[in-house]
Parts: structure tokens; sequence; C-alpha cells
């Protein structure tokens, strides 16, 4: 093997090394070519164009035009952007603690050592493969504000003038987020169950011998132990609720009025809707500033409490 | 039944016997146990339930007070008269071709490029696997509109083909594999080197039979993910008989909006494939969501 030569003495030896060199570069090219062409072009290609639109006027009927920072001013006074923003973090804000502490739940409650477990577990993963139109379709019903079930439950609980949730400006996003976290909480469980699994017994018996409850055993042991988990959950889950755009366009589609609007959705009426690429990427650069220092910070704090 | 031991199906037979102390008696904790379970699967289980449901009722029956969970009679005809009502067989079949096809260019292209990135080594392979990666942490919300006027450009907008060439040569693949390939051992190939195999004979007889499972797993996220799309089809796809499931339910909804039990009716078809695929497949789902941590 060419490793094996320390010092390759020049000239002769020289050739067949760098000729195996040649070699291992065009077989490692023709592994990665067939993928790379279509990453490139239909991936990469995109996203670097992204960042470089979003400093260009270009709409579908004039030539792409150099801008600077017009569009970021543009998008300080449009109140559309504001409203999205607001709804973006409206939604985050619900969807990542809600979510995060469902999926805690259900893997502890399904973190068993009983025969056909397994069964459950493969039921609360269900939703997540669900597909959105089906989950926003049974979910609006549902949702129904006359005859519902959601609203049939809280009548029956004795709840006056239950809210008209998808059919009003103030219930929408709660409804929203309340389906989101249904569908998603699946997902997250299955990464806190592996969490959960690497918890050693031995922790819980000492605890139990030292008299803890099963109050303290959890705040005490699995907490801190599913730290790096609820870490790594943490991340995922706030990059998914700020690009939030399916669930949204076939729930409630922004509406009513613009109470569901969430930036994602200004790119897309933006962007693809109404023609305007260059604004529309502005405002993607702003949603990907947006998850980009969240995560960075995530990090931060992360490394700050490991230390 | 008090010194039968509990056989988990995962674990193997370890020094668990001492466990909690029972501080009750075994079988009545265990059937407490099972209660909450089921208690805590029906509830997530609900909505589906009343999906299933409701598309086995009239149309007038779907919202009753108080709510009928299991209907009167069953109308089974529901499910024959929806093939008549919307083109559902060209949808499904539109899915079905997108999914396959996507899912085969992504887990061949995926795992080819992956041995590249693992198992040969050439300048500047790093680098360019940066590059996938970072694309990774890139929403694809924000480069959707490039992409767009892109096809627009090439004039495939309404053609499956648009979709195909988005999302065949995903990073996700490529990663996926790449991390299961890193677990294979190099010596593996260095033997079967010596043993005078080319690499792409190496790749063939060595690397694909020993990652099978994360092969599997990638197939079923790639496919579930292709099936359940939305964003995709909806922006790219204009006319009605290259509508996937996803696209002709919602407009079936938009049209049709007081056919409760008929818009049920669909959604059930509409999911029906996933969750038989995912009934099968489910360990390699769950392992692949497990092992990356990330979706496509």
């Amino acid at each position: 093997m060419a490793h094996v030569m320390t010092h390759p003495a020049p000239g002769g030896s020289q050739t067949p090394r760098r000729r195996r060199a040649w070699r291992d570069t065009l077989i490692g090219w023709s592994f990665i070519l067939p993928n790379f062409l279509g990453f490139a072009l239909f991936t990469l290609v995109p996203v670097l164009a992204a960042f470089a639109l979003a400093f260009m006027e270009w709409d579908s009927a004039n030539d792409p035009e150099w801008v600077g920072l017009e569009n970021f001013a543009r998008l300080w006074n449009d109140e559309n952007f504001h409203v999205a923003l607001r709804n973006t973090i409206y939604y985050s804000a619900g969807h990542i603690p809600l979510t995060l502490a469902a999926a805690l739940g259900l893997a502890m409650a399904l973190n068993r050592r009983l025969r056909g477990v397994e069964f459950f577990r493969t039921a609360a993963f269900f939703p997540y493969v669900t597909s959105l139109v089906a989950v926003a379709v049974v979910w609006n019903m549902l949702f129904n504000p006359t005859a519902g079930p959601v609203n049939l439950f809280l009548e029956a609980i004795g709840v006056q003038d239950p809210p008209r949730w998808v059919a009003s400006t103030d219930w929408a996003m709660p409804a929203v987020i309340a389906t989101s976290v249904w569908r998603d909480m699946g997902y997250y469980m299955v990464l806190y169950l592996a969490g959960l699994q690497t918890i050693p017994k031995e922790y819980y018996e000492a605890a139990m011998v030292d008299g803890a409850n099963a109050w303290q055993r959890f705040w005490r042991i699995t907490i801190p132990s599913l730290r790096p988990t609820t870490f790594f959950v943490l991340v995922m889950l706030t990059i998914q609720s700020f690009k939030v755009l399916d669930l949204i366009v076939v729930m409630t589609d922004g509406g009513p009025g613009r109470s569901t609007l969430v930036l994602a959705q200004l790119i897309f009426r933006e962007g693809i809707r109404e023609g305007e690429f260059g604004y529309s990427s502005a405002i993607a650069l702003v949603l990907f500033l947006l998850v980009f220092t969240v995560t960075v910070v995530q990090f931060r704090i992360n490394e700050r409490r490991s230390s | 039944m008090t010194t039968l031991r509990e056989a988990p199906p995962a674990a193997g037979p370890g020094p668990s016997q001492a466990g909690p102390p029972p501080r009750g008696p075994r079988i009545f904790r265990r059937t407490l146990a099972y209660v909450s379970l089921v208690a805590v699967t029906l509830l997530v289980l609900l909505p589906l339930g009343w999906m299933v449901t409701s598309s086995l009722k009239r149309n007038n029956e779907v919202f009753t007070i108080p709510i009928e969970w299991i209907p009167r009679e069953f109308r089974w005809s529901n499910y024959v008269e929806i093939w008549e009502q919307i083109p559902m067989a060209t949808y499904l079949g539109n899915s079905l071709y997108l999914s396959v096809v996507i899912t085969f260019l992504q887990v061949l292209t995926g795992s080819f490029a992956a041995y590249g990135f693992s198992k040969v080594s050439f300048p500047c392979r790093d680098g360019l696997f940066l590059a996938y990666i970072a694309t990774i942490a890139v929403p694809w919300q924000a480069y959707m509109v490039p992409q767009y006027i892109m096809m627009q450009r090439a004039d495939l907008i309404n053609t499956h083909l648009s979709i195909i060439l988005l999302q065949a040569f995903g990073a996700f693949g490529v990663f996926l594999m790449r991390q299961y390939y890193m677990s294979i051992p190099d010596e593996l190939c260095q033997a079967a080197r010596i043993d005078g195999l080319s690499e792409y004979g190496i790749y063939r007889r060595i690397i694909l039979p020993l990652s099978k499972p994360a092969l599997a797993s990638l197939a079923l996220l790639t496919f579930v993910s292709t099936w359940n799309d939305y964003m995709g089809p909806f922006i790219y796809l204009t006319s009605n008989e290259l509508w996937t499931v996803q696209l002709g339910l919602r407009s079936f909804v938009g049209q049709y909006q007081a056919d409760y039990a008929m818009i049920m009716t669909g959604a059930v078809l509409s999911v029906l494939p996933v969750m038989v695929i995912f009934l099968f497949g489910q360990r390699y789902f769950i392992q692949g969501i497990a092992t990356s941590g990330l979706k496509g």
C-alpha cells in the first residue's frame, strides 16, 4: 500500500503513487457524481441563489437588478411581514413546549417492559405517518364550531360558549397548534424512548433504597439523564416550528384574515404566487437567519450547562 | 403467575430479576399498567378512529348530537362511490409512481455516493460532504423560490419530472447511508481489495448486502415522505390528471364541503397504503429516525 512508503524516493516510485491517487479520485467521483449532479443543480445552486436573490429586485416581468438592502427596508415596513413573524413566534411558543411535554409523557408511559408494548408504541406513532391533508381534514371537522366533537365535549363538561376554533381569528392558531402537537408527538417520542433506555436501572434502584418517591425520581434522575435527548429534541422542534408551512396551507391557508399567516407561507405567496423573486428571497433569508441564530444560541447554552 | 418472569421482546435474559420491589400483587399492578396504556393509546388514536367510523356513515350522520362513535349501519358503499365521484385511481397511481421513482433514485444514488464519501479517499472529499451537510441545515422553505424559477425556465412546471428532479437527490439519503457505512470496518474493504475486487465490486458484493437495514430505513422514510408530500405537488402540478392523492383529496374537500362522510372516505384511502407499509416496515422506519434523528 502507498502509506508504507514514508519517504518515497524521487522519480521512479513517485509515479505509481500519483497514478494511484488519480485513480482513487476518479473512482471516488464516479461514486458521488450521479447524486452530486442532481444535488448540485437542484439543491446547492438554489440555496446559493436564494442568498444572492435577497439583494436583488427581480419579478417575473423585469430583469434582475442589484438593489443592496432595499428588500430589507421594504420588509421593515411591510405589515404582512410583521404579522407573519409574530404568528410564527406564536406558533413556535405553543408547538415547541407542548410537543416536548407530550412526547416525553408518551415515552414515559410506553417505556415499560410489558408484553405487547410494541403494539402501543406503533399506535402512538400512527399520527406521524398520516398525511397532513388527512390530518387537516379530520381536525378541521373535529374543531367544527357547532357540531364538532371537540366543542360537544367542551359543552358536556360545562364550558359555556366554546371557541369557534378555525373559524375565529383568536382561536385558529391554538387549533393549528393542537393539531400539530398531536401529529408530531409520536416522532419525538421515538427519540425520547431511545434516551430513556440509556438510563441505567441502578440509578432508580439506589433512589428507591434512599426512599425517593416517583415524583422525585422523575425530576432528579429521569430529567437530568435525558438532557442530551431533550437538547436534540429542542433544536429539531425549533427548526421545524419556524419553517412550518404545509400544515397551515392545508388547514387554514393563513386565515381567517391573517390570523395564521406564517413566514414560510409569505415566502410562498410573494415568490411563487406573485413572482416577486427578490423580495421573497429576502424573507427567506430572514427565516434562515432566525432558525440559525436560535440553533446557535441553543448550542451555546447547552455547552455552558455541560461544562 | 407471580413467579413467571416478564419476557421483554428486545432485552435478553439479564440480571434484571431484582427490579423494583413489588408493592402490591403483581397481577394487579400489571393490569393497571395495561389499562393506562390502552387509555393513552385510545386518546391518541381517537381522531383516526373517528375518521374511519365517519367514512362509513351517511353525510348527515357525521355531525350528530350526541356523537355516534359507531355508525348505526355501515355504509361500505362510500368506498365504491368515491371512485366514481373523483378520479381516485389516477390520483393513487400518480402518488405511487412518484413515490416509487423518487425512492428508487434516492436509495440508488444516495447509497452509491455514500460509498464514495466513506470508503474511497480523495482530495476535497470532506469539503464536498460539508456542502451536503450545510444544505440540510437550510430549511427547504428558504430556497423553494429559486427552485421554482429554475423549473419555470426549464419549462418543467406541471410535469412529474419536476418533482422527481427536486426530490430524488436529497442530501438526506447520502447522510443517512454514510452514517451507516462509517460503522462498517474499513478492514473489510481492504481485505476485499487484496482479493482483487474492484471498488464497484466491493460496493455491490459486500457493502450493499451488509447495509440492508439502512437501505430499508431510507427507502421507507423516502417513500412515506413522498407519498405524504403536499407542497411539492401543490406548487408544481396544475393539471388534474397529474395530481397526487393529497392534492386530489384537498380539492375534493374544497369542492364538496358538505360531503363529510365522503371526504373521510377519501382521507382513509389516502392514508391506507402508507399505514400498511409502515406496519410491515416499522422496525426499519423507527431505526432510521432513532439513528439519524432527521427526516427527509
